[in-house]
């Protein structure tokens, strides 16, 4: 066997409480606002219980853990939304010999337009030195430094001791000043570390801690800009919306618009919770005052908020395409690199884009793709070579990626297809629309069953240019699916993306047709091409989702008189949840046909490894 | 009492198997004549010729050498194929690589044409090209250092396949512990070798042989294992439900591995899987890896088909129709582990294995 992946460090997982439970009582917090998301305290809790248990990690392991930390964090955090961050941001390293431990909660401080994450990197403190008061030092000029929750035994009694309410309080002014700090200047994400670093101000020079910390952000030299990045672009729900001050910021921040949501889902609260609806108009008028985002980049958020572009492959591809015209109209302002100011002005572009909507998978895995690409640009071409090259980078990946990759599963899946089949599809695939189409031109004799569900109906829209080529198509809506299922010989179904357990991540209500086909025994085929893997675990569609508009399910089009819920938003104990996607677990998929050829859910991690090693080599 | 000889000239008739039938199965005298007639290498192949690129004297042809190493009833098909091409590239006088290569794909395509029914023929036949010229002596500037290159690559994956038996004899010991019961399916000689080892280790068991209609090939393994003075026991294929309670594993053996993990194997070995399965039983496969091949079959229907066939013993009625495919696709989801040359397996490795390989 070839080498594999050398292990990563295991982090710890945080305890994070989800579920159905009543938000505490949020005056404890000395603001005495309700933000309208609020992320329930309990889950800071379990911060306190991660310091209890001793790390001896050594600093050279610790080294690597900040990196691999940082990547993993990255990775993640750009691609869902409501990631684990509570277990990105948290991390254990020893602190040096003198200190019983220490826990650094490296985090990675964020520019653009998004509000920060969590912790700022720390150092090791030692515990004599160690007091409250230390923390209520507002000011650390560039940046908070140091949250050292020291492990000896005196600090487990002080932590005790101390109030939540007092930690949070301390840490919500170190980010605000950070936030204040950092508001100034959008410089890239290794000076602003650096500068956290330098400018900490601990009882006890983190020499050590700052050394490897800096050492492992340039260690890992030029990907750490990427990796910052994304964990910049970890969006609201990593927040903490308790303080008030913190949301007005994030407010003025924030180029679009978060009306406040109401009557929100309690298992759901992790998710950014958005009213699509409001924001069109209020960010049709801000557009000549937002400077920064290119008018492509700016256009195609418009059509993501406004639900014109829909789809993971159209998605990404308008994305790519906005970045080509970002790119060329570039400059590189003077005293800067290209290569780090344009990764970060990427990362403000794509906070610009998850305000409007959250990212899909697909496109994170392509931001993460042109960042590597940045990264790699040799530092001996000149910026147009620069420029062109990235543009070229870029067509080639939509070419090969996407339209080619397109084109190899079509010829695998068409072999699948027998003459009198009975196709089932659900909602509206691109990649399976381009199969049967195919498989007609070809002469095969099938039919086909399009399932559709509300509150979107995307298979209409399939199914009116299925019957225009002249397939025989029969329409049905979800609830009849077990009731036809047993007639269907085939189910083909299309992925926003595979994970690396072989879960099916796609659009609500594929794992219910998933799931039927399985009991009657039909082979579902998941067609997806190979970048949209991703090299998660996820195992519920709880933890990671996306939520859509609550509206559009009290609403039926065509039918005024169902109007029984118009009033919805009036009953307290009412909540209406319109969730966009959900995981298909993978013993429900029989073959997932990509650009690699036919593989088991149980090859998708394989293809991942192989397909990262083969990035490195673009 | 003569029963009707089904028509030979059936294109359909997988060559694969009556070879296979022609060395172990029963031989009775009708069987014997039809036997006769399918060993002759007689595929009807344009590019035999085509073969030979090279100096029309030697005429060397793929077929012939495989014919010559297919003879031996204890060399796998797919070994003698490898054989074959290994010899392939040793007699070729191409002088560039890019030559040698177009020899070796046409003499695989040769072979794979000779019988397209036949998995494992197919799989080694790739496989073989892929590991060959998967190696960077290839950007050689000397062609002779680089076809030295090949030919070494060859004769080991040559030796890797033929010792393949031993090693999977080797890996299953352990699998096999005093006193337990092993029900066979089908004449596997990987099978067989380790069942011979294991009673040469002096190990105590007893083996349940089904009866392999339409071949009747258990009974040829039932005698086989009784000259090793193993307890073997004869069973009809449709009592195999009802002995499985006091089995304690299933062995069989494969013809093709396939992309899922699962196996695709005399007919029979999906029955025989499926109840395992119900029962608990751990359902084990002794493959080789050359074995391992690019398809991903959905469902049964979805095998090109192999017909062979059936000896009912009294003449039919021409309305009734025969289902006479002569092998079934076993799901991943009923096999427990794989013997393999490549170590002990779950289903899921094969995709691995192979996505390593062809990417």
């Amino acid at each position: 066997m070839d080498a594999r992946r050398p292990p990563r460090a295991v982090i710890d997982p945080k305890v994070r409480t989800v579920g159905f439970f009543t938000p505490p009582d949020p005056i404890q917090f000395d603001s005495n606002s309700l933000s309208p998301v609020m992320i329930p305290p309990p889950c800071h809790s379990s911060e306190n219980l991660d310091l209890h248990s001793p790390p001896s990690v050594t600093p050279p392991s610790g080294d690597e853990s900040v990196s691999v930390t940082g990547s993993y964090n990255g990775s993640s955090s750009e691609l869902f939304p409501a990631p684990m961050s509570p277990a990105l941001s948290q991390k254990i390293v020893a602190g040096d010999g003198g200190v019983g431990g220490g826990i650094v909660a490296s985090s990675f401080p964020r520019g653009g337009g998004v509000p920060v994450c969590k912790l700022t990197t720390v150092s090791v403190v030692n515990t004599d030195s160690f007091a409250f008061d230390e923390r209520d030092k507002p000011n650390k000029g560039g940046g908070s430094s140091m949250e050292v929750k020291d492990q000896a035994m005196n600090s487990k009694q002080k932590n005790e001791k101390s109030s939540k309410a007092e930690r949070r309080a301390l840490q919500e002014a170190q980010r605000a000043a950070k936030a204040a700090a950092k508001a100034e200047g959008n410089k890239a994400t290794g000076t602003v570390t650096s500068g956290n670093l330098k400018s900490a101000k601990a009882t006890k020079p983190p020499q050590k801690v700052d050394n490897t910390s800096v050492a492992a952000s340039e260690k890992k030299g030029v990907d750490r800009p990427s990796e910052k990045d994304r964990k910049k672009d970890v969006p609201h729900p990593r927040m903490q919306y308790d303080d008030k001050s913190r949301v007005e910021k994030a407010k003025r921040r924030a180029v679009v618009n978060h009306t406040e949501s109401r009557n929100r889902v309690e298992l759901f609260r992790h998710l950014p919770q958005y009213e699509h609806g409001s924001q069109l108009p209020d960010l049709e008028a801000k557009f000549f005052q937002l400077e920064p985002v290119h008018p492509s980049v700016y256009k195609v958020g418009l059509q993501y908020l406004s639900g014109d572009i829909s789809g993971g492959n159209a998605r990404c591809i308008a994305m790519l395409q906005a970045f080509q015209d970002a790119i060329k109209d570039y400059t590189v302002p003077p005293e800067k690199t290209l290569v780090r100011d344009l990764t970060a002005k990427i990362s403000s572009y794509v906070s610009f884009l998850i305000e409007c909507r959250p990212l899909s998978i697909s496109m994170g895995n392509a931001i993460r793709f042109l960042k590597s690409q940045i990264a790699k640009l040799p530092l001996t071409l000149s910026e147009s070579e620069s420029k062109t090259s990235l543009q070229s980078d870029i067509e080639r990946f939509i070419y090969e990626k996407i339209i080619l990759a397109d084109k190899v599963i079509v010829e695998h899946a068409v072999t699948k297809i027998r003459d009198g089949d009975v196709l089932l599809t659900y909602g509206s695939s691109s990649a399976v629309e381009m199969i049967l189409l195919r498989a007609h031109e070809l002469g095969k004799q099938f039919q086909v069953v399009v399932v559709d569900s509300r509150p979107s109906l995307k298979g209409k829209l399939l199914l009116r240019r299925l019957v225009e080529k002249g397939l025989t198509c029969t329409y049905t809506h979800i609830n009849a699916v077990s009731f036809i299922m047993h007639e269907v010989t085939r189910v083909f179904l299309g992925a926003s993306s595979v994970l690396s357990n072989g879960t099916v991540y796609s659009g609500v209500g594929t794992a219910s047709v998933a799931m039927v086909a399985h009991a009657f025994h039909v082979p579902v085929i998941v067609c997806c091409e190979a970048f949209k893997f991703h090299e998660r675990v996820q195992l519920d569609s709880i933890c990671s989702n996306e939520l859509g508009d609550p509206d559009v399910i009290s609403k039926v089009s065509g039918r005024g008189d169902v109007n029984h819920l118009d009033a919805w938003a009036n009953a307290e104990n009412l909540q209406l949840l319109n969730l966009i996607y959900d995981a298909t677990p993978s013993d429900y998929v029989s073959i997932i046909v990509t650009d690699y050829g036919m593989i088991p859910p149980t090859s998708v991690p394989v293809v991942v490894r192989e397909y990262s090693r083969e990035q490195v080599w673009i | 009492m003569e029963t009707e000889a089904p028509s030979m000239e059936n294109p359909k008739i997988s060559a694969y198997y009556q070879t296979r039938l022609a060395h172990f199965g029963v031989v009775s005298t009708e069987w014997l004549a039809q036997a006769q007639s399918a060993t002759n290498p007689n595929p009807p192949l344009p590019s035999s010729s085509t073969n030979s690129h090279t100096d029309k004297d030697t005429n060397f042809s793929v077929i012939d050498e495989f014919n010559r190493w297919r003879n031996h009833p204890d060399l796998a098909e797919a070994v003698a194929a490898i054989r074959a091409l290994a010899a392939v590239i040793s007699a070729s006088k191409a002088s560039t690589m890019m030559q040698l290569e177009i020899e070796l794909k046409n003499a695989s395509d040769t072979l794979k044409a000779w019988d397209t029914t036949s998995i494992s023929l197919t799989a080694a036949s790739d496989l073989f090209m892929r590991y060959v010229t998967r190696t960077s002596a290839l950007e050689f500037e000397d062609f002779n250092s680089a076809k030295a290159r090949l030919i070494e690559r060859a004769d080991k994956f040559g030796e890797i396949s033929y010792k393949a038996r031993k090693i999977i004899g080797m890996l299953s010991q352990d699998f096999i512990f005093d006193g337990c019961t092993i029900l066979v399916h089908g004449f596997s000689r990987v099978v067989f070798e380790v069942l011979k080892l294991a009673a040469h280790n002096k190990k105590r068991f007893r083996v349940f042989c089904t009866e392999g209609r339409p071949d009747r090939t258990g009974l040829r393994l039932s005698n086989d294992l009784a000259k090793l003075d193993v307890p073997v026991k004869l069973v009809i294929d449709s009592a195999v439900a009802y002995t499985m309670d006091e089995v304690d594993m299933v062995l069989v053996g494969a013809d093709g591995v396939v992309e899922s993990g699962g196996i695709i194997n005399m007919m029979g070995t999906y029955q025989i899987a499926l109840v395992a399965k119900s029962m608990n039983k751990p359902v084990y496969v002794a493959a080789e890896s050359y074995k391992f091949a690019r398809h991903y079959p959905l469902d049964q229907k979805d095998l090109a088909p192999a017909l062979r066939p059936v000896d009912f013993g009294v003449p039919i009625p021409s309305k009734v129709e025969v289902e006479c495919s002569a092998r079934d696709y076993t799901p991943p989801q009923y096999l427990t582990l794989l013997f393999t040359d490549l170590g002990v397996l779950t289903p899921s490795v094969v995709s691995d294995e192979l996505i390593q390989l062809y990417l």
